[in-house]
């Protein structure tokens, strides 16, 4: 996986839900391009036209709420989208983003207009607006998440491993 | 040495499946008791459990698959990923529940897959309903239930918990879902995100079976991990050991409500979250009444729409639709005349099934329509078109506004 990303922004706002992101309508398909192919649809029916592969969806608060279908950042993905920015996630569509590999970062104190240049650090979490020439720190996320996405995704992650590590009482760890 | 901290409903669960105490803010793995998946995301689920490596599911007594989002399938496509999870269902001995047998979540409480102080874990974002018998369920995506058939267990962050008191009764004709609607307005939809819920309180231990499933369903549209109700008043058609929460549990929040005086409330089309007394759009047209889904499909939901459209017709221009919960719900309101009551006053009933809530088949609105809905989301295109106006009602305001063709305060229809 690519540490350092490059790409413009498309900027939404908050409690962006996951029929959204995608219908359900469309969710019943194991054709990721067909998910691809109606991503945003409702939300901004000229993303498809308008994004150019590695461009990055930053948001506010509580982005992929609702329905827990793994479909919506799957339809991201292979839409193209290299990082989805949010001040923070709605839980499942968090997990489900790491899960699929698709990089997930918050950042609480973000500036962005859409249209922005963005370069992102995966490893470090260092989101800089190039076009504004701002610079962020991502919040950390869950060891066993960056694990995981650092794995290239859960099914990557669980064919190396078979089961997840012991997670260790709060006040042991380093 | 230090006295052991009191622990919440959460803590408690979560530490007898990580085999140590935990508390709020640890990460953990743990064992799940069940799990559950519907035709939406199983299909990705038994992708994922083969490309991770899987080749038996963990255990499959306590593993069910549910063809209830667009059953009976609308096209080919669909039809063979049904096909898919029949197949899988049959090679690895799972559970399986196929077209018309009802929606997932009231065939896991109905069919005891789930039992309180049990950690369930479900690819739906509404498995959080079995917070009403004091399970630890949540919902996660396809590829986290794929890790869960590959592995037994999962991993959580054991969360904190906001303590949510209701007291006071209810009006006669104001239900469970208006209290449910009020709260959901209250938190709001990302109020209690990474977070549990524990729902108590006079109001609540009123509350039955399914009025308790109502509440706990709609914690995700408060953005809660889980909400789980106290057992105090819970009654189950087997014996269980009520699971309470210390007194002395840490909580990051306390809220208290007193509803004596709460009225039906509406959820505005486009987020659950906007919801005001129903005072506040009565009068609106409605040409749509959909009567289902995952949080009001059940029985005492067709017996409330039967009382207030006993001996009268749904008006002109108006749709009624209902799709029971399931095919055991079907069957007792076919037996005790409540589908031929409702159908003679113009309804027209679906198999059971999650219906239109989801958008993908039966009952997609038009349009600029206006509907009434007794389901859970509102968001923009949910029910499959994006021009369609949806507010979210308790089912005695659904079966109101299907009567006037307006939405209409139901409480003078139930007050006898």
């Amino acid at each position: 996986m690519d540490t350092v990303l490059c790409g413009s922004a498309h900027v939404y706002g908050d409690d962006i839900d996951t029929d959204r992101i995608i219908p359900g309508k469309y969710t019943k398909t194991l054709d990721l391009q067909s998910l691809a192919d109606h991503v945003l649809e409702d939300l901004d029916p000229e993303f498809r036209l308008r994004m150019r592969p590695g461009d990055m969806i930053i948001a506010g608060d509580n982005f992929g709420c609702g329905s827990s279908r793994e479909q919506a950042p799957l339809a991201l993905k292979t839409a193209g989208v290299s990082v989805v920015i949010a001040r923070y996630f709605a839980r499942i569509f968090y997990r489900n983003a790491i899960n699929v590999g698709l990089p997930a970062l918050e950042v609480p104190d973000l500036r962005a207009e859409t249209g922005d240049e963005f370069t992102v650090d995966l490893a470090q979490g260092v989101v800089r607006n190039t076009t504004q020439g701002t610079e962020h720190q991502a919040d950390r996320m869950p060891e066993v998440m960056m694990a995981i996405l650092h794995s290239g995704g859960l099914v990557a992650y669980l064919r190396a491993h078979g089961t997840y590590p012991p997670t260790e009482p709060i006040g042991t760890t380093p | 040495m230090t006295e052991p901290m009191g622990q919440t409903l959460s803590e408690k669960i979560l530490s007898h499946h990580a085999g140590r105490s935990v508390a709020a803010g640890e990460l953990v793995v743990v064992n799940v008791d069940g799990s559950m998946a519907s035709d939406t995301t199983a299909p990705l689920t038994i992708k994922a459990f083969e490309e991770m490596g899987g080749k038996q599911v963990h255990d499959p007594s306590r593993t069910c698959l549910v063809i209830d989002h667009a059953a009976p399938a609308p096209n080919e496509r669909i039809g063979n990923l049904h096909e898919l999870m029949r197949q899988f269902a049959r090679d690895q001995g799972t559970v399986l529940y196929d077209v018309g047998a009802g929606i997932c979540h009231q065939l896991m409480v109905d069919n005891v897959h789930v039992r309180p102080g049990e950690l369930f874990i479900g690819a739906d974002s509404h498995t959080c309903s079995y917070g009403a018998l004091g399970a630890f369920a949540t919902g996660v995506g396809s590829t986290d239930l794929a890790a869960v058939w590959r592995t037994g267990k999962t991993w959580l962050k054991v969360p904190q918990t906001i303590r949510v008191e209701v007291d006071g009764t209810l009006r006669p004709g104001v239900q469970a879902k208006d209290l449910t609607l009020f709260l959901v307005g209250e938190l709001g939809i990302s109020g209690a995100t990474y977070q549990a819920i524990e729902f108590c309180g006079s109001g609540v231990e009123q509350l039955d079976l399914g009025g308790r499933f109502t509440l706990a369903n709609m914690a995700i549209e408060m953005g809660a991990k889980v909400g789980l109700v106290h057992p105090e008043g819970l009654s189950l058609p087997y014996e269980f050991t009520p699971l309470r929460p210390d007194d002395d549990a840490r909580y990051v929040r306390h809220l208290s409500y007193d509803v004596d005086d709460l009225a039906p409330q509406l959820s505005a089309p486009g987020s659950p979250d906007d919801v005001h007394g129903l005072e506040r759009y009565a009068g609106t047209p409605i040409t749509y009444a959909f009567i289902g889904s995952c949080v009001n499909g059940r029985l005492e939901d067709l017996h409330t729409a039967a009382r207030v459209l006993r001996d009268a017709h749904i008006a002109p221009g108006v749709r009624l639709v209902i799709a029971p919960a399931s095919r055991d719900i079907f069957l007792r309101a076919l037996g005790d005349g409540t589908v031929a009551e409702l159908t003679r006053a113009g309804a027209t009933f679906l198999p059971s099934g999650c219906g239109p809530c989801v958008g993908t088949h039966a009952g997609v609105p038009g349009d600029g329509e206006t509907v009434i809905s007794t389901a859970n989301r509102n968001f923009t295109g949910r029910m499959g078109n994006p021009r369609a106006h949806v507010f979210l009602g308790a089912p005695s305001s659904v079966a109101a506004a299907a009567l006037t063709g307006r939405i209409t305060d139901p409480t003078p229809f139930l007050e006898d």
